[in-house]
């Protein structure tokens, strides 16, 4: 759509910019302030110019933690979108089991996150679960508070669980946008089932999968609640996410400099990985034409 | 049988098209069944720990730890009567409910002028302005936990509704605003002009015909913060001690000295899945929409 240019549009957005500010940017300079101070308590501060960084920088603790968070968000990528399409290929395309699997797929997305946790620590216990107490009686020793692999496996097949159906119902509305004439053309040319998803159905989907994997990349970076119930970032550390890490710095040990570094960090590699799927997403979108 | 017998002379076309005709509508009766099972298997996958959730919560403790049944053997709602009848309980329930209402009112009323001045408007910095609403949806809530209880504390804020909502605007804000700008988009500008011309006022122009216009997208995003808002725990929990305690909070009260009390603990998460499935249930054809924040 063409716009016009019009300056007091501003004031339009000015409530937006009151609110966020209050919200967001107030905080946010609240933390850049503490990782350049330092204090000996009573609310003296001094100068401490970028050690915080630097100790972070080198710190083991925040590497171990960033490459854990790389591999898990890497993981439920991987598996999560292809599973996604995959569902949303086979979804019925309408009437009544279109609305039923889509109102029963989109359970899981409005279950507060720690009742997740909730749900999957229930689940998988060896003693009252379903799911510990089917693997322990066929012989498999699970315990995801001690294992480490019983514990990354619980807490990948839940997100897997909670966020799958995210990415399905954006390549369904993807998939609902063909047109039918798309699919006759195809009969026509005596296409088969692959070359129909590969230039047909794929290219059309690529606008929302890209939304689906900046929301699936955004979420599973900040993961915080679901893998604290169930594993509490154990055993050891070997579920200790990013955000885990990061609360267990500043709200547990309340080192405020260290851990307000590790937040800009933290922040900005997710800035930086989202402007990047943002920037291809508008691209995409100028292709078509919107 | 009748319509398997090939046509005339049928045999002799090179390639045989009565033969692949078969095939194709064979493939096509079968197609959907295996679809269908692959959508039972996804399904029943999603529906296992929940069904799990609400057979725990109909049982007492004692069968929960006791046998291992996978249906209740004792049927017993003891453990919601436990819920609504303990303040401590219910009012958890009531605090998320006023906080999500809030915040969503508060979303929406101010990202709804912004989404007009961006999908009709260019203005100066518009670009620039958007990608940094989106980067506010990216921060995660962990960062911004210590510095927001700081902040509310000062000014007196602390562990009431309003905190919460505000907080919680932080990401429903720029989710509200991409949604509602998506879908504004789709409404032809030649409608606003027609408007103008007509001699109604922006304010009048906006509430009486725009509104309305775009009411389903209105819903959506409303859903959507009521979503991201129901289901948000780590910044509700640190803004809040007693008073506006949200509902996921009050849920850490079942680990007491004797144990874990399983059977209420479940319950409280069966009720917590409620609003979320009677809201789905009226935004069911436009979820997809608006999790593509409106640009399908």
């Amino acid at each position: 759509m063409n716009k016009t240019v019009n300056q007091k549009a501003w004031f339009l957005v000015l409530p937006v910019l009151v609110l966020v500010a209050f919200s967001a940017v107030i905080p946010l300079m609240t933390v850049v302030n503490y990782s350049v101070q330092d204090t000996f308590g009573n609310n003296v501060f001094f100068w401490n110019g970028i050690r915080w960084f630097e100790d972070m920088l080198a710190s083991e603790r925040m590497w171990n933690a960033l490459g854990r968070q790389v591999v898990f968000s890497s993981i439920i990528l991987a598996i999560e979108v292809p599973l996604g399409v995959f569902v949303a290929l086979n979804m019925p395309k309408k009437g009544f089991w279109a609305s039923f699997c889509l109102v029963l797929m989109s359970l899981p997305l409005l279950i507060p996150w720690n009742v997740v946790g909730t749900i999957w620590q229930i689940f998988g216990r060896v003693d009252i679960g379903l799911l510990g107490h089917t693997l322990d009686a066929i012989g498999i020793d699970y315990n995801y508070t001690q294992g480490f692999f019983a514990a990354w496996t619980t807490v990948i097949v839940m997100d897997v669980w909670h966020w799958t159906s995210l990415v399905a119902l954006l390549a369904y509305a993807g998939l609902q946008s063909i047109p039918d004439a798309y699919y006759q053309a195809a009969k026509i040319d005596q296409a088969s089932r692959w070359a129909v998803f590969r230039h047909i159905e794929l290219p059309k989907m690529m606008g929302v999968l890209m939304i689906a994997i900046l929301l699936r990349f955004m979420d599973s970076f900040m993961i915080y609640t679901e893998p604290f119930v169930v594993t509490g970032g154990g055993p050891g550390n070997a579920t200790t996410f990013l955000s885990i890490d990061l609360v267990k710095m500043a709200l547990g040990q309340f080192d405020l400099g260290p851990a307000a570094a590790f937040s800009l960090m933290y922040f900005l590699v997710i800035l930086a990985v989202s402007w990047v799927f943002y920037t291809v997403m508008v691209n995409l979108d100028k292709r078509e034409g919107r | 049988m009748a319509d398997t017998t090939a046509a005339p002379g049928a045999a002799s076309i090179p390639g045989d098209v009565s033969a692949a005709r078969n095939r194709a509508t064979t493939a096509r009766r079968f197609r959907p069944n295996g679809s269908a099972i692959v959508m039972g298997l996804y399904l029943l996958f999603l529906m296992l720990p929940i069904y799990w959730l609400i057979n725990m919560s109909l049982k007492t403790n004692t069968e929960i730890l006791g046998t291992f049944s996978l249906w209740p053997r004792n049927l017993t709602f003891e453990n919601y009567v436990t819920i609504l009848t303990d303040a401590s309980w219910y009012m958890g329930y009531v605090n998320s409910l006023i906080y999500v209402l809030m915040n969503t009112v508060i979303s929406l009323a101010v990202a709804l002028p912004a989404a007009y001045a961006f999908s009709r408007y260019s203005f100066v910095g518009d670009k620039h302005l958007f990608f940094w609403l989106l980067t506010n949806r990216m921060a995660p809530p962990a960062v911004f936990a210590l510095p927001f209880f700081q902040l509310y504390s000062s000014v007196g804020l602390f562990d009431t509704h309003i905190a919460v909502a505000l907080a919680h605007c932080l990401f429903n804000v720029p989710l509200a605003v991409w949604i509602l700008e998506g879908f504004m988009r789709g409404v032809p500008k030649e409608i606003d002009e027609t408007a103008y011309i007509d001699g109604y006022s922006f304010g009048r122009f906006f509430v009486k015909i725009f509104m309305p216009l775009i009411a389903s997208g209105i819903g959506v995003a409303a859903f959507f913060c009521f979503m991201f808002s129901w289901v948000e725990l780590l910044l509700s929990r640190t803004l809040t001690s007693v008073d506006a305690k949200p509902i996921a909070a009050t849920m850490t009260r079942t680990v007491g000295a004797a144990g874990i009390d399983w059977g209420v603990l479940a319950a409280a998460g069966v009720l917590t899945i409620i609003p979320g499935a009677l809201v789905i249930y009226f935004v069911r054809n436009y979820i997809a929409k608006g999790f593509a924040l409106g640009r399908v």
